[in-house]
């Protein structure tokens, strides 16, 4: 409604009303294994606050959450089960990798770690470091907002094409 | 310009004041195991921090249960191995590991650090019964270097995957020696039963 | 928990007390029999919130009672030990960080300490002092997160946030020394990588003085709350002489009354000319590891104000030019310069044939680098002692016939960090 009181609005797509709900209200399932956990936890705390940015409520269970936050290293051993969690997550869902040991496998190129989780899940966005501030972290964040409002993420892709065959068979 | 050197005690060089009773305890020693003990290295005479002795496979439980209970080297600080493979000695004596023991002195606070030599595929008795704490110890040198250990209740691996091949400490494995997996660890099926 | 379990001289079969014992766990189908119906299999983690990270727990439960349970780890496994070998000993510095992450600049400082003593280098006071300012700073962030997560696990979240707002000054505080939050690579073979700035000792003292009164207030928080006693008090005990055969070390230790602690009894660096106290608790459950922690910060916080109050400009690296790092200006403006830089940064610099083993008294317990040398540029064995690998061993045997809500406070109480677990 404007301020004189008439009525107003303004059109646009229904997939952009919902990425707008989608990306201000993210729930991160913190995957914090090793170093980089620490400094997700600074960046869940007081000092840095993540909540400000609409990712406020950490689910710590699969089912209830749609951001993926790998922190630290992931190796052989556990890639198996990163790739569990991935798919146990409804979709859309998004990634965030979180320092160099879950972006390429950092330091360490030695015979237990993944060269980088790119190799097991899809990953939207890459923040370097080792580990990252946690303002490294929060620009992540926020960069991963402004492409689901595109719709331009893994998951949204794969949405889309997969309506598209669907209609493509209805024809 | 090494070890022997006397810097200051910034660095908790406690060479200086246990060396008597060291010198004491290490004539002991000799005189009841004899030719049990290989080797003795003091730290004066080489690069090393706490005197070395290499016992026997034969002898070592009663070596360190004796160390344990008669020399209050009670506390199992370290136990691990090391794979002598490029050494000139294992040409000659075919000895490719040895585990290594480092024993703290609870009472007086001092250190000594006892040796086995094994060739490969060479098993030994287990140690649990001295120290319970030596199970993970153990299982973790089987896992990286592959050394059986006899008597173990559950030698199993421990920090690798129970699918993988290969020892990674060994010299002869490859830095770089990745093995992929595609599902989790399975669960031991004999815990499910 | 009776004693009588647990004695020195026992048979093979009854030492396995605690541990995995394949055989006995089975599950009888007796709809029956309601007791046997309700034990049943519990598997927590790799990445459950209440394990910290990376680690599993597998446990029979009966009713709400761990009657057996079984632990798993190397969900971070990075072959530190292997990379020491393959790696020069200036760069390893770089991976000692990432051992306890959550006390990284005693991890560097120990290292640091164990290869200066095996090649003889006596370092400057000046660094020494810095050194052990460094060591107590990273002492107490890593005991406030500690007993933080524990309060957090058991539902006091407030709590958490006190301790975190002063870790995050003291980032700042480690921050000005290099640049960086938490992995640090601060020391380096024969000095530091740079030297404190200017006015730096007040602004410690400026940060002790509030811990001390953050501390306080932390105490009057939670030490005396009802609930937070209930939950604590005689839960997961482990006794002396278990913490003995299990190789405890360090708060956990002497939590349970074994009066050890190597900054005083081996003291290294200048241990033995600052005055500081050893707390000691008796019996050894998660409240006396808690309370342990706290009185270990309020000493580490006199210790730090007394290096504060003796540090004099000097120089902070060592005479020895062996492993001294060139200066930039004799590497930009000299021929030699720039070769002396480019082998040491490829080569490296060579330790003397031997071996030591160096332990400092870490966060968690005795941190001790073994390091055998043949002589070359990259060490035969690196070996690394740490504390968490050996109390996290202890942990089935802590929490046998306790709740299984209980096993959360175990797990907080004796602090298994990840990366220093599987190195």
């Amino acid at each position: 409604m404007a301020k004189d009181g008439e009525l107003d609005f303004f059109t646009t797509r229904f997939e952009d009303v919902i990425n707008f709900a989608r990306k201000n209200s993210l729930f991160p399932l913190p995957f914090g294994t090793s170093c980089c956990g620490i400094e997700l936890m600074s960046t869940l705390a007081s000092g840095y606050d993540m909540a400000r940015f609409g990712a406020e409520v950490v689910r710590f269970s699969p089912r209830q959450s749609d951001l993926l936050i790998v922190a630290g290293i992931v190796n052989l051993k556990m890639a198996p089960v990163l790739r569990n969690i991935y798919d146990q997550m409804a979709d859309p869902k998004w990634v965030i990798s979180m320092g160099a040991c879950a972006s390429s496998g950092g330091i360490f190129n030695v015979y237990s770690v993944t060269q980088g989780i790119d190799t097991v899940i899809p990953v939207d966005v890459y923040v370097p470091g080792c580990p990252p501030a946690p303002e490294g972290l929060l620009n992540a964040l926020l960069r991963l907002e402004d492409r689901i409002s595109k719709g331009d993420t893994h998951s949204l892709r794969r949405e889309r094409a997969l309506k598209h065959a669907h209609s493509g068979d209805a024809k | 310009m090494d070890i022997r050197k006397p810097v200051a005690t910034i660095y908790g060089y406690f060479q200086d004041k246990f060396s008597p009773t060291w010198n004491e305890q290490i004539l002991k020693l000799r005189e009841s195991y004899g030719e049990a003990i290989e080797l003795v290295v003091m730290p004066m005479e080489s690069n090393i921090d706490m005197p070395t002795l290499t016992v026997k496979k034969e002898k070592i439980h009663e070596f360190l249960s004796d160390l344990k209970n008669n020399y209050q080297y009670s506390f199992l600080t370290d136990f691990t191995a090391t794979d002598e493979k490029d050494d000139e000695e294992f040409e000659k004596t075919n000895h490719r590991f040895q585990l290594v023991f480092h024993l703290f002195n609870t009472e007086t606070k001092a250190r000594i650090r006892v040796k086995v030599k094994l060739s490969e595929n060479e098993s030994i008795a287990t140690f649990i019964d001295l120290w319970i704490g030596a199970n993970w110890a153990e299982r973790e040198i089987f896992d990286m270097f592959g050394i059986q250990f006899e008597g173990h209740p559950d030698l199993r691996r421990i920090l690798m995957d129970m699918r993988w091949e290969g020892h990674p400490l060994r010299k002869d494995y490859p830095l770089r020696g990745y093995q992929i997996f595609l599902t989790p660890e399975p669960l031991d099926p004999e815990l499910l039963k | 928990m009776s004693d009588s379990k647990f004695q020195n001289d026992v048979p093979l079969d009854i030492a396995r007390w605690g541990m995995p014992s394949r055989l006995d766990v089975t599950i009888k189908k007796d709809t029956d029999d309601l007791f046997e119906d309700s034990k049943m299999l519990v598997n927590i983690g790799p990445t459950h919130p209440a394990m910290h990270g990376a680690f599993r727990c597998m446990a029979k439960l009966n009713g709400e009672v761990i009657e057996k349970s079984y632990c798993e780890f190397g969900y971070t496994h990075r072959a530190k030990e292997k990379l020491g070998e393959n790696r020069t000993y200036h760069q390893f510095v770089v991976y000692t960080d990432r051992l306890n992450y959550c006390s990284a600049l005693i991890n560097n400082v120990t290292y640091a300490m164990s290869v200066e003593r095996m090649m003889g280098i006596e370092v400057p006071e000046r660094t020494i002092w810095i050194r052990m300012i460094c060591a107590e700073i990273s002492r107490v962030i890593d005991h406030l997160i500690c007993v933080g997560i524990n309060a957090v696990d058991l539902g006091a979240f407030s709590y958490f946030t006190y301790g975190y707002q002063q870790r995050e000054r003291a980032y700042t505080l480690i921050e000005k020394l290099c640049g960086a939050r938490l992995t640090t690579s601060y020391t380096r073979i024969g000095g530091l990588m740079s030297d404190a700035p200017e006015g730096w000792e007040k602004e410690v003292k400026d940060w002790v003085k509030e811990t001390r009164a953050v501390l306080a207030e932390m105490d009057k928080l939670l030490t005396e709350n009802r609930i937070w006693l209930n939950r604590t008090k005689d839960v997961a005990v482990f006794n002396k002489e278990q913490c003995l055969q299990y190789g405890f070390t360090g708060p956990n230790a002497r939590a349970a009354g074994i009066n050890i602690d190597l900054r005083r009894d081996q003291p290294c660096m200048f241990y033995d000319k600052v005055d500081f106290e050893v707390p000691v608790a008796q019996v050894g459950d998660v409240f006396d590891r808690y309370y342990v922690r706290l009185e270990e910060i309020k000493q580490s916080l006199n210790i730090i104000t007394q290096c504060a109050d003796r540090m004099k400009p000097g120089p902070i690296w060592s005479e020895d030019k062996r492993t001294r790092i060139p200066d930039k200006d004799v590497v930009y403006n000299t021929m030699e310069g720039l070769i002396h830089h480019f082998k040491f940064f490829m080569n490296g610099f060579n330790v003397p044939k031997g071996e030591a083993y160096t332990a400092f008294e870490a966060a968690n317990g005795e941190l001790g680098f073994y390091i055998v040398s043949k002589g070359g540029p990259m060490a035969h064995r690196m070996r690394i002692r740490s504390p968490s690998f050996w109390h996290y061993q202890g942990l089935d045997p802590m929490i046998k016939g306790e709740y299984i809500g209980d096993l959360v406070a175990a797990l907080g109480s004796i602090n298994v960090i990840a990366g220093e677990l599987d190195r």
